[in-house]
C-alpha cells in the first residue's frame, strides 16, 4: 500500500467511526487533495465532514481550533507545513497552550497534519522541515511517519489523541508501496505515539533518522553489511515529541557509538535535542566515540536540482559518516 | 470591582488589570444572549460574565491566582473563564478567538443546536489578519456567529484615526458580505437590540453578523498604561461628562421612577462591601499546590514531565530551606 493510501484510509477509516471528526483544508474536497491524500472522502462523507476552505491558513486553522475547543474533532489539512507559519500562532499559542492555561477546562483535540521537509524541485519556501520547530513546544505531540504502516498508525493515533498533534507527512513518500501487515490493515490499527521503532537490529552503531531519512539510513546499513564494515542498528523514531530516548539509550549501550540523521537544518534540530539527551543520560559513559549529527545543509533549499539534491543528506552520506565514528576511538 | 482591583494593582498586590470604565453598556449584548451561547472575549468584556453569574470570589480567585483559581494559577489577572458559562478563556494573542469564534459556530451549526457564538474584540485588533479571515471564513462557511467590535477609540496609545482609514470596522463587514450595524455603545438599549435582532440571523439563518458598538475608553489600556501620555484630562472628563453609558442608564430609571439616589448610594455601599469581602478573602488564599505546573500541558502526563516531577519532588524534600512552600496550597 502507498503512503498515500495509507493516510486516506486513516481518515476515512476514523471518519466512519466518529462523527465528529471532520477534514478541512486547501483543495481537499472537489480537487481530492493537492496531493490527493483526501480522494474520494468528499463523495463518501458530504461538505458537511470535508470542507474546502478559501486561502487564508490563519482562518481555517483559527477555524478549526475553535471547532475542537467547542467539541469537534478536526483534521486541519495544511498544504505544506511551509504555509502552516501563517497559522502558526494559533497552533502554538492557542492549541497547544490552552488546555494548560485554561486550567484544563478547554481540550483541543486537533490533528494537524500535511507534506514536511523536502520535495522536489520546489524550491526554500516549499522544502522547510518543521519537525525541531513544533517539537520543542509543551502541549502539542508531533508525530512523522516514514513508511506506510507508520503513516496509518500515527495517523490514526493522532486523530484518536485527546491532546493537539502535529502530523509530518513527507510528500516524496506519498507515492511509494510498502508491504502492509495483517494487523496494519485492520481498521483499529493505532500506533503509539512516543514509541520508536527498531527497524533493523545490529551491533556496532546505531543509527536514529526519522521520515524519508529512514529509507536512507537502512540503505545505508545495507551497504555497509554488504561492504563488511559494520553491522548498524536502525531507529525509526516516528515520534518526534514525545521523543523515545529510552529506546535510544538501550540501543547505544549495546553498539557504543550512535549517528543521528534528519533531512531539517543543523541548528537547534532533532539531532541536537538526541545529542543533548544522551550527554545527559546514563548512555555517555558507553559512548566510543561522539554522538554525530548527519542534517540537511545550512541553507535555504536550492532550486537547481544538482544543488537541491546536495542539500539533504542521502545514503552515501549517512554511509560515509558512519565510516568515519567507526575510526574514532575515546583518546585516540 | 474595576476601581478595587486596580488599586489592588497599584499597591502591588495583584500584578496586572484591566477596567472597563466608560464601556459598561456592552453588557446589554449579554442580556440578549441564550446561556449556552458560546462567549469568545477579548479582555475587556468581564462585564458579560458578571452578567451570567461569574461570582465575585471567581473573579478575585482567578487575579490572585490562588488555589481556587479556575484556571488554576496559569494566566495574567483578567484572563478569565468558565466552562460552567460558556465563557472561553481568555488567550492574549489579539484577534486569535475570531476565527476560532467561527469555529465553535460552525460546531453548533453541526450540532443542530439553536445557540450562536458571540465573539468580542476592540478596532485596534480588527486591524489583525485572523480578522479578515474569520469574518470571510464565516461568511463563507455560513457560521452562525456574532462579531461584536468595541471602538472605544484607542488601542493602548493609537488613536482610532490611525488603525484605520476606512469607514470603521463596519464597513468591513459589508466587504465580506455579511449582514453588518453599527450602534451607539453607549447606550444600553440600543446594543441589547442590535444583539438581539443579530442573534436572530445567527441562529435561524446560520449567518454571521458585525456589531460596531461606538464607545469611549475613559480609563488607561491596563496598569501599565498611563493614557495622560498620549490624551489630555480633559478629553476624558468630557466624554464622562457628556456620554456615559453608566449615567445615562441612571437617568432613565429615574425617569421610570425606578431609581434614586438613595437607592444610588444604598446599591454602591453593598456591592463595594461585596467586593472587599471577596478581595480579602481571595488575598489570604494560598497558591495553587506545586504539582499544578506538570499537569494539563497534555491529558495525561508524559514520561519526561513525570520524570521531572519527581526530580522536582525530590528537592524539594532533600533542600526545604531552599523550596519554601509554604504559600502553596498542599499536595493532594
Amino acid at each position: 500500500m502507498t503512503v498515500r493510501d495509507a493516510l486516506n484510509s486513516a481518515l476515512e477509516e476514523e471518519m466512519t467511526a466518529d462523527e465528529k471528526v471532520y477534514l478541512l483544508g486547501e483543495e481537499v474536497g472537489q480537487y481530492n487533495g493537492a496531493y490527493k491524500v483526501s480522494k474520494g472522502l468528499l463523495d463518501k462523507f458530504g461538505p458537511k465532514r470535508v470542507i474546502d476552505t478559501p486561502i487564508t491558513e490563519s482562518g481555517f486553522c483559527g477555524l478549526a481550533v475553535g471547532s475542537a475547543f467547542a467539541g469537534l474533532k478536526p483534521v486541519c489539512e495544511f498544504m505544506t507545513w511551509n504555509f502552516a507559519m501563517q497559522a502558526i500562532d494559533q497552533i502554538v499559542n492557542s492549541a497547544a497552550k490552552t488546555h494548560y492555561m485554561s486550567g484544563g477546562n478547554v481540550d483541543c483535540p486537533i490533528t494537524f497534519r500535511g507534506p514536511n521537509g523536502a520535495a522536489a524541485g520546489v524550491a526554500a519556501q516549499h522544502s522547510q522541515c518543521f519537525a525541531a520547530w513544533y517539537g520543542s513546544v509543551p502541549g502539542l505531540k508531533v508525530v512523522s511517519p516514514w513508511n506506510s504502516e507508520d503513516a496509518k498508525g500515527l495517523l490514526k493515533a493522532a486523530i484518536r489523541d485527546p491532546n493537539p498533534v502535529v502530523v509530518l507527512e513527507n510528500e516524496l513518500m506519498y507515492g511509494i508501496s510498502f508491504p502492509m501487515s495483517e494487523a496494519a490493515l485492520s481498521k483499529d490499527f493505532v500506533l503509539e505515539i512516543g514509541k520508536a521503532k527498531i527497524e533493523k537490529e545490529g551491533t556496532d552503531v546505531t543509527i536514529v533518522a526519522h521520515s524519508r531519512s529512514v529509507g536512507f539510513a537502512l540503505e545505508a546499513a545495507q551497504l555497509l553489511e554488504k561492504e563488511g564494515i559494520c553491522s548498524a542498528e536502525v531507529i525509526n523514531l516516528r515520534s518526534i515529541r514525545p521523543l523515545d530516548t529510552e529506546t535510544i539509550i538501550k540501543s547505544v549501550k549495546k553498539t557504543n557509538r550512535l549517528v543521528t540523521v534528519e533531512g531539517g537544518w543543523p541548528q537547534y534540530g532533532v539531532g541536537s535535542e538526541i545529542c543533548a539527551q544522551i550527554m545527559e543520560s546514563e548512555a555517555f559513559d558507553h559512548l566510543d566515540a561522539p554522538v554525530v549529527r548527519v542534517t540537511g545543509a545550512d541553507v535555504p533549499t536550492p532550486y537547481a536540482q544538482n544543488l537541491e539534491a546536495f542539500a539533504f543528506p542521502d545514503t552515501e552520506v549517512i554511509a560515509r559518516v558512519v565510516k568515519r565514528t567507526l575510526n574514532k576511538k575515546i583518546g585516540a | 470591582m474595576d476601581l478595587i482591583l486596580y488599586e489592588a494593582q497599584r499597591q502591588g498586590r495583584i500584578s496586572f488589570y484591566m477596567t472597563n470604565a466608560g464601556e459598561e453598556a456592552y453588557i446589554g449584548s449579554a442580556a440578549a444572549l441564550e446561556p449556552e451561547d458560546e462567549i469568545f472575549g477579548q479582555y475587556r468584556e468581564a462585564g458579560t460574565l458578571l452578567y451570567r453569574g461569574f461570582t465575585l470570589d471567581q473573579f478575585m480567585n482567578q487575579c490572585y491566582s490562588n488555589d481556587m483559581d479556575l484556571g488554576k494559577g496559569r494566566q495574567m489577572p483578567v484572563h478569565y473563564g468558565s466552562k460552567a458559562l460558556h465563557f472561553q478563556t481568555i488567550s492574549s494573542p489579539l484577534a486569535t478567538q475570531l476565527p476560532q469564534a467561527s469555529g465553535a459556530a460552525y460546531a453548533i451549526k453541526r450540532s443542530g443546536k439553536k445557540n450562536c457564538v458571540m465573539c468580542y474584540f476592540g478596532e485596534g485588533a480588527a486591524s489583525e489578519g485572523d480578522f479578515h479571515a474569520a469574518l470571510n471564513i464565516a461568511a463563507t462557511t455560513s457560521c452562525p456567529v456574532i462579531f461584536f467590535c468595541r471602538n472605544n477609540g484607542f488601542a493602548i496609545s493609537t488613536p482610532a484615526n490611525e488603525q484605520y482609514k476606512g469607514d470603521g470596522i463596519a464597513s468591513r463587514g459589508v466587504g465580506y458580505g455579511m449582514h453588518t450595524i453599527r450602534v451607539d455603545g453607549n447606550d444600553v438599549w440600543a446594543v441589547y437590540k442590535a444583539t438581539q435582532e443579530a442573534r436572530k440571523i445567527a441562529v435561524e439563518k446560520h449567518k454571521p453578523v458585525l456589531i460596531e458598538a461606538m464607545t469611549y475608553r475613559v480609563g488607561h489600556h491596563s496598569t501599565s498604561d498611563d493614557s495622560s501620555a498620549y490624551r489630555s484630562k480633559k478629553e476624558v472628563e468630557d466624554w464622562k461628562r457628556h456620554d456615559n453609558p453608566m449615567v445615562r442608564m441612571r437617568k432613565w430609571l429615574e425617569s421610570k421612577g425606578w431609581w434614586d439616589e438613595a437607592r444610588e448610594n444604598a446599591h454602591k455601599a453593598t456591592q463595594r462591601t461585596a467586593v472587599l469581602k471577596s478581595f480579602a478573602a481571595a488575598e489570604k488564599r494560598k497558591k495553587p499546590a506545586v504539582s499544578e505546573m506538570f499537569n494539563d500541558v497534555y491529558d495525561k502526563l508524559t514520561p519526561n514531565l513525570i520524570e521531572q516531577k519527581k526530580e522536582l519532588e525530590e528537592l524539594i524534600k532533600k533542600y526545604p530551606a531552599h523550596y519554601d512552600t509554604s504559600n502553596y496550597a498542599k499536595e493532594n
